[in-house]
């Protein structure tokens, strides 16, 4: 006891730098966005105020029934539809990547190698992979030279790049790691004895997988699963590049505004996104307690 | 034992070397311009037009460095609101001055300072090209190029000694085409919207540029007479969005884009065969030896133009090395280098002292080449016996028919502009 109370100021103290990083780079700055996003603002400058137009406009329109589907509702649909859609595969494909390094890899090194290999869509800047994806599923693309030499089409399938299916290809490409990474860190941590016990007592490899295996790996799915939910959520690179900056996204609406100096309109716009992300993340801790099972 | 000492070390070393980056950083905050000798420039800018052969020439003339901080157009503009002590010098375009000239962050220029100022293209300073006035809608050059004093925020209507920008580059733009995958003349801006070209045909997503080509086509297609195309009305910006919005939606584009590399890969791929596009995009699609053509339009050109400002707090020797640089910008090499990227010279007698003769009659005279023409970089252009698009100086630069702009209903545009885009 005597020893744990004077352990505890030090415990402050340490504590100390990592509560300043966090103030000033994450408490303030989000306050800011947020007392900005009540602000007016002209060409050059934006004005201290309290108004809620900002919040207004975002929402103008949405609630007329009569007419079309309004631009905000419109483009966070297509932003949640790009989030499910990529969830639903990285989390699959994530989850058997996983299953396969931790259950079948068995030798440290080789798991490491095949970890590596994972990581190789981040090897290329986004510019290089931007035009790499062009003489692929292009038009005049290596996908598109196969399914016409074989007489699966007959003319050049343009929905495969700058369209709703591209940008699914490249979300996934790229974030199927941030799924596999937390799994296979959860299903390291299970007891091989378990697993045993399980199979011992008649359990087959389904059974083993549905019962055991799952239900022990849900804290890295949920970790996994925040990664990819929140990473897509404010894209608005790949689903720029790869929607030919057709398809929306409100990243690309905050940043239009941003460049544009509309920063009270961005901000308003930035507190909704977090807003939100904020309450899907929220949802899935309620499902999971993620610090328990840590 | 051990381990404890190495992670101490391991610990000393990082926090040196974390100590190291950070005074870097911060030494790097102060105004370059410190030292009596060898002087450095921020220049803050698009720098397309810039090449290394520019900074090299720049040291052995004038013994002066220049550092690029290379931004998009949008965000030079935000860089000289929000950090206006960031750079020395900045490459910016006019239209940009209605929104920052009333900000006080630039300082006004100097005409006396300019060796070459009496020799500035008169489509800067009067808007004619030979003698003949040139379209003027939009953001014209002339109407935001005098201040009514060295600290004024207001533009003046009639030529003072002071100016928002020295000039230095301009270009008339138009569509961009592949005549191989086309197969027939192209004269109208009209065609870009042709279903035609359905799903091979794109336009900029930069909003402020966009609007302009946008209004070309739809002028040109007879929907509507703008009164002023560079400063609409509300509807006449719902209009012109309920166009696009239209073509948008029955597949018109292929894609839009945003960023430089990407017109050309779109071009150069074939995935595009009409689209708006900038002169430097369309020679770098030649330069892959892929034939592009920079289509003049019997409705005429969307204009441009650029020129050197400094930041307010600009003073003493800091303003003397940029007015020697701006003065050696104008004295002719840099000139020749720009007209032989196909972009004009603000200062066309001095650029010409150093172009080729063949290469004066080709870019500026539109006349059939005589020998074979190279780019700066010394890449093939075009062979022997063919003449320029769109002809001569006089020719395109004539027939301009508005400027890139900024409106009165800029904010009300741009939320437009996005609600297209999700559509």
């Amino acid at each position: 006891m005597m020893k744990f109370l004077k352990l505890k100021p030090t415990v402050g103290l340490l504590s100390i730098p990592y509560s300043l990083i966090f103030i000033f780079f994450f408490f303030f700055p989000l306050t800011l966005t947020f007392i900005i996003s009540f602000w007016d603002y002209n060409e050059y400058s934006i004005i201290p105020d309290f108004i809620f137009e900002n919040y207004a406009y975002i929402f103008k329109d949405c609630l007329n029934f009569e007419k079309d589907i309004c631009v905000t509702f419109k483009t966070y649909l297509s932003t949640f539809i790009f989030c499910f859609i990529t969830w639903f595969f990285t989390l699959i494909i994530g989850f058997f990547v996983a299953y396969f390094l931790a259950f079948y890899v068995n030798s440290i090194t080789w798991q490491i190698v095949l970890f590596l290999l994972c990581t190789i869509p981040f090897w290329t800047s986004n510019v290089i992979r931007m035009i790499s994806w062009i003489p692929l599923l292009g038009r005049n693309g290596l996908v598109n030279d196969f399914l016409l030499s074989t007489g699966l089409a007959d003319a050049p399938q343009e929905w495969l790049l700058y369209s709703g299916f591209s940008i699914v290809l490249a979300f996934v490409h790229l974030y199927t790691l941030f799924m596999i990474v937390p799994i296979f860190n959860s299903m390291m941590r299970i007891d091989k004895s378990i697993i045993e016990a399980a199979y011992d007592n008649g359990a087959n490899g389904l059974q083993i997988l549905w019962n055991v295996i799952i239900p022990l790996c849900k804290p890295g799915i949920v970790i996994g699963s925040i990664f990819v939910i929140t990473v897509v959520m404010g894209d608005f690179i790949t689903i720029g590049i790869m929607g030919g900056q057709q398809i929306p996204s409100i990243g690309k609406i905050i940043y239009v505004e941003m460049s544009y100096l509309q920063l009270p309109a961005a901000a308003a716009n930035a507190v909704i996104l977090l807003a939100l992300t904020l309450l899907i993340i929220w949802i899935m801790t309620k499902m999971i307690d993620i610090r328990k099972e840590l | 034992m051990k381990k404890s000492l190495t992670r101490r070390n391991m610990l000393k070393t990082s926090t040196a070397a974390i100590g190291a980056v950070a005074g870097a950083g911060l030494l790097k905050g102060f105004p370059a311009i410190h030292a009596a000798d060898a002087p450095v420039i921020r220049y803050l800018g698009t720098a397309v037009n810039m090449g290394d052969a520019v900074q090299k020439k720049l040291f052995d003339d004038t013994g002066i460095k220049v550092k690029f901080i290379v931004k998009t157009t949008d965000e030079v503009v935000k860089t000289i609101f929000t950090q206006p002590n960031s750079f020395d010098i900045v490459d910016s375009e006019y239209f940009s001055m209605p929104k920052l000239v009333p900000s006080g962050n630039l300082l006004g220029m100097d005409t006396k300072r300019i060796k070459e100022w009496d020799n500035v293209t008169t489509a800067f300073t009067k808007g004619e090209v030979a003698g003949k006035k040139i379209g003027d809608q939009g953001t014209a050059p002339k109407k935001v190029m005098y201040l009514k004093g060295a600290k004024s925020k207001e533009f003046a209507s009639e030529p003072t000694q002071y100016v928002t920008l020295i000039p230095t580059v301009y270009n008339a733009d138009t569509l961009g085409i592949r005549p191989d995958l086309i197969k027939r003349p192209i004269s109208s801006w009209a065609e870009l919207l042709n279903p035609e070209f359905k799903g091979k045909a794109s336009i900029l997503n930069i909003p402020s540029i966009g609007i302009m080509d946008a209004a070309m086509v739809v002028e040109a297609m007879g929907e509507y007479k703008y009164p002023d195309k560079g400063n609409m009305t509300k509807e006449e910006i719902d209009l012109t969005m309920k166009i696009f919005t239209e073509a948008k939606k029955a597949g018109q584009f292929r894609a839009f884009w945003s960023d430089f590399n990407e017109s050309v890969n779109l071009m150069a791929s074939g995935e595009v065969v009409i689209q708006s596009m900038w002169s430097p995009a369309i020679t770098a699609v030649r330069t892959k030896g892929i034939p592009c053509v920079y289509q003049p339009l019997k409705e005429g050109y969307r204009a441009w133009a650029a020129g050197f400002g400094l930041p307010s707090t600009t003073k003493g020797r800091q303003a003397d090395i940029c007015y020697e640089f701006i003065n050696w910008y104008l004295s002719g090499w840099v000139g020749a280098y720009l007209n032989r990227q196909g972009y004009y010279s603000a200062v066309i007698p001095t650029a010409k002292k150093y172009m080729e003769a063949y290469e004066w009659d080709y870019w500026m005279m539109g006349k059939p080449a005589t020998a074979d023409i190279m780019s700066p970089e010394g890449k093939k252009l075009a062979s022997k016996g063919e003449v320029r698009d769109g002809g001569s100086y006089e020719a395109r630069m004539g027939g301009v028919a508005c400027w890139n702009a900024t409106m009165d209903e800029n904010k009300y545009m741009v939320r437009k502009w996005n609600e297209m885009i999700a559509s």
